[in-house]
């Protein structure tokens, strides 16, 4: 045989996440703890397939009338409007005057990938900032879609374990005119920090004054609070202020539909006549990419959120979620306080969400994977979901151990 | 694409968002997106559209290549049906797919195209992943080869070609070349034009085959034209890529359909392979498929599967799984894969039978044309030969909508509607 043409191609670094998940499942010890993958978790640590989910699953399979035909190439009509009107509020000024439309994605990647290849092909935008530190996706998905700068404004304070302010204002004011600023909409992946309501305002300002895009990351809308309108609130002001910008909405963890990749494409305009050009020519985008998204879990989502009685179904689900995690949180911050481990811990329960920014530093990370069979990010990033009654002793009492036996910078 | 000018952008702040013209006015000049040009309409859509709008009780609808039973309804396979119950019993949840899609997916998948028993996978020579059906798997192949491609950087394609492989492989930023195919004189193949141009293609370039019932015309090569092919393009060093979105559904046989892709392989050259369900399984809507690279070591194979997981990530992260469960299930289940290789033959002759029936009615009608191409090309489409200002006819007197090229999706006609369409065609071509 000829010499493979592919013989130079090298081996890509293993991607964090899924190499940490790997190690866990290979890890034989006990009591081992899965911190690391952002999934959802029951309090017995078994993935929860949503209730409304099965019903709707079983509803679907028994109607006839359904088949599997394509779906239009921007996706289930039911689900795209439903999805936007969740997202910006039915009071809302652009979804009542056609300024707002919505297009089915692959969940919140896709969704991210979609509005990133728009702004680059068709907006031009070339420059793109995202939080540091982020969702390890974000550049990837920008760079990807043909942006040629990829940008961080600050956000995490090591030393307060809180919002870095006055470094996310000096950085966004520094930002060249037309950038695109990647902001999370709530739930803050991974360090579970939120600005306050009146730090939104003023970053509300600044991206005005400096005529910035804003691309929201909404990936945990109900799930952080437990309560969709308020987790929404951070885009349904900027929507209130006028701005033209997209939103990446993810139904993954809201729906625990992780594997079935439903997402929408929130995209707000100024104008209502520019709706029909920038969905024909997103048309074109997707149809280079993949002709059309997938049915089965948009169905699922469509449906639920255009009935009232399995919507408030689907909302106690939800509370369900939040409050686990919420507990977990509380849970944690008090053993650790109790056990005095060095340091504050407020932070656990100030933090909002699936993920929890420790503050643990990498020699204290990797003492707790390696002696304790406790798996987290390198960052120090926990998912709450990992935790839960069974365990939530053995983890705290694991961290006190690594904090008080590790010399590291800033706990 | 649409032109980019730049703009002036006013402050937002300036703008007051209640409803008077004046504000409409400044809300375009505000907004960043006034710019944006309406992209061209698509082709078939429109002829979806326009057929929906007409209200003669016999209009027929050949554009869309989806599978439509002999009463014109959209068929869900009895195997699939199937494999959803055996689903449903497993209570799987809902977690997150690997990047790559399920192993057993990927090895069902290939072993489909390659054979139970290949020699590729069982030695680990394939980087199989699920692509989001077809055209997620042409994506994921042509963003592959864009990177990590060693020679020229164009994709050969025939002419004509499934009007998405042009977009497709631009947005993944290769170039498009054409070599000769179709053969308008006898809606046939153009042998002879095919292998003159592949002969002239520059060594180590990539070219694009389609495994069976070519898209749009419905022209195969003859296996031992294949055979040709495989030996100039094994000459010339050229890398095959091979789509192949019918297999089972063209000939009603799941082996001799994916015959050029084996061949090929047993010819001894690495290729990469994208298939799809949409139409054999009628999955159209669950996006199910692969893309796969033939390497030459297990090595290697690991090497490009690491790419290909890097590649899929900034893309939608993990693929979506029922259709790829309904898969699976089918062919690892041995009753559930006797079902759907019984399903896909009944769907394959239906379309030989109404091909049959179109060319007899023809006959019938006393048409003197040679509408031998009616039969001899095979799978969803056919090219029928008729000319724009033929189709045009045949669309605005006789409610018959196809594509301007005079492409018709076999799958729209039915034992019922045959006769009227021959008569039609008739009509407009005599």
């Amino acid at each position: 045989m000829a010499p493979s043409k592919f013989a130079s191609v090298e081996s890509a670094p293993p991607i964090e996440v899924f190499a940490l998940n790997k190690a866990y499942v290979e890890d034989t010890f006990p009591q081992k703890v899965n911190l690391g993958v952002g999934a959802y978790r029951t309090d017995e640590g078994k993935p929860w397939v949503l209730p409304v989910v099965r019903h709707m699953e079983q509803k679907l399979a028994a109607d006839e009338t359904l088949n599997k035909e394509y779906l239009p190439v921007l996706g289930y009509e039911p689900l795209a409007s439903a999805a936007t009107r969740m997202l910006l509020g039915s009071d809302s000024a652009s979804l009542k005057e056609g300024r707002a439309t919505g297009i089915q994605c692959l969940s919140g990647t896709g969704a991210l990938r979609v509005g990133a290849e728009f702004l680059a092909h068709i907006g031009k935008h070339s420059i793109v900032y995202s939080s540091n530190p982020t969702w390890g996706n974000h550049s990837l998905v920008f760079l990807n879609a043909g942006f040629t700068s990829y940008r961080s404004y600050r956000y995490w304070d090591a030393a307060k374990k809180a919002l870095d302010f006055d470094g996310l204002m000096e950085d966004l004011r520094n930002a060249p005119e037309n950038s695109v600023i990647i902001l999370h909409a709530c739930a803050h992946n991974p360090t579970g920090v939120d600005p306050t309501q009146d730090q939104w305002r003023q970053i509300a300002d600044l991206i005005e004054e400096r005529r910035l895009f804003p691309f929201f990351d909404s990936a945990y809308q109900g799930f952080a609070s437990g309560d969709l309108d308020r987790d929404a609130w951070a885009v349904r002001y900027f929507d209130s202020r006028g701005f033209e910008m997209v939103c990446a909405q993810s139904f993954a963890k809201n729906f625990g539909l992780y594997n079935e990749r439903v997402g929408n494409l929130t995209f707000v305009a100024k104008d209502r006549s520019v709706i029909e050009p920038v969905r024909s020519q997103i048309t074109l985008l997707v149809r280079a990419n993949y002709s059309n998204p997938p049915n089965h879990g948009a169905r699922i989502v469509g449906t639920v959120l255009n009935d009232p009685v399995l919507t408030e179904q689907w909302k106690s689900h939800i509370k369900t979620m939040a409050d686990r995690i919420i507990s977990m949180r509380l849970g944690l911050r008090e053993r650790l306080e109790k056990l005095e481990t060095p340091g504050t811990w407020n932070h656990i329960t100030d933090q909002i969400g699936m993920f929890s920014f420790t503050g643990l530093g990498p020699l204290a990370v990797d003492k707790l994977i390696a002696d304790h069979h406790i798996y987290l990010l390198k960052g120090g990033r926990i998912n709450m979901c990992g935790l839960n009654t069974g365990n939530i002793d053995y983890v705290a009492k694991c961290i006190h151990e690594v904090v008080t036996t590790t010399q590291e910078a800033s706990l | 694409m649409s032109l980019i000018s730049s703009l002036k952008i006013f402050s937002p702040s300036s703008l007051n968002t209640t409803q008077n013209a004046l504000s409409v006015v400044s809300s375009r000049a505000n907004s960043w997106w006034s710019h944006v040009e309406m992209g061209p309409p698509d082709p078939i859509l429109g002829v979806t559209e326009a057929f929906k709008r007409d209200t003669n009780p016999k209009k027929m609808n050949l554009g869309v290549g989806a599978y439509r039973d002999d009463n014109g309804k959209p068929f869900i396979l009895p195997a699939v049906k199937m494999a959803e119950a055996e689903i449903a019993k497993k209570n799987m949840d809902k977690e997150y797919s690997p990047i790559s899609g399920s192993p057993e997916f990927c090895k069902a998948t290939i072993n489909l195209a390659l054979g139970e028993d290949n020699e590729w996978t069982k030695n680990g020579l394939n980087a199989t992943v699920q692509g989001i059906s077809g055209t997620g798997s042409l994506r994921i192949g042509t963003a592959f080869l864009s990177a990590f491609f060693p020679g020229g950087k164009d994709l050969y394609m025939p002419t004509p070609t499934w009007g998405n492989h042009v977009p497709l492989a631009k947005h993944a930023g290769l170039g498009v070349k054409q070599y000769r195919y179709y053969d308008p004189k006898t809606c046939g193949f153009d042998f002879h034009g095919a292998l003159q141009d592949i002969a002239k293609i520059p060594e180590r370039s990539m070219i694009l085959l389609h495994a069976c019932a070519h898209n749009p015309t419905g022209v195969d090569p003859k296996p031992e034209q294949w055979a040709e092919m495989s030996k100039v393009i094994k000459e010339k060093k050229l890398f095959p890529f091979f789509d192949m979105a019918y297999q089972g559904f063209a000939s009603g046989d799941i082996d001799k359909d994916a015959a050029p892709v084996r061949m090929f392989l047993k010819d001894g050259h690495q290729i990469a392979l994208s298939q799809s369900y949409a139409k054999n399984m009628g999955l159209y809507g669950e996006r199910a498929g692969a893309f796969s690279l033939i390497c030459s070591s297990k090595e290697e194979a690991a090497a490009t599967m690491s790419q290909l997981k890097i590649i899929i990530r900034p893309m939608y992260s993990n693929p979506p799984v029922t259709g790829a469960r309904i898969a699976t299930e089918i062919l690892t289940n041995p009753s559930l894969r006797s079902q759907w290789l019984k399903d896909v033959k009944g769907m394959a002759d239906r379309i030989i039978s109404m091909r049959q029936l179109l060319r007899s009615n023809l006959a019938k009608e006393g048409s003197s044309r040679d509408w031998a191409h009616i039969t001899d090309q095979i799978g969803m489409f056919c090219f029928t030969g008729m000319t724009p200002p033929q189709v045009e006819k045949l669309t605005k007197d006789f409610s018959v909508y196809l594509t301007k090229d005079g492409r018709i999706s076999v799958a729209g006609i039915t034992s019922k509607n045959v006769e009227y369409l021959a008569h039609a065609i008739h009509q407009v071509t005599k």
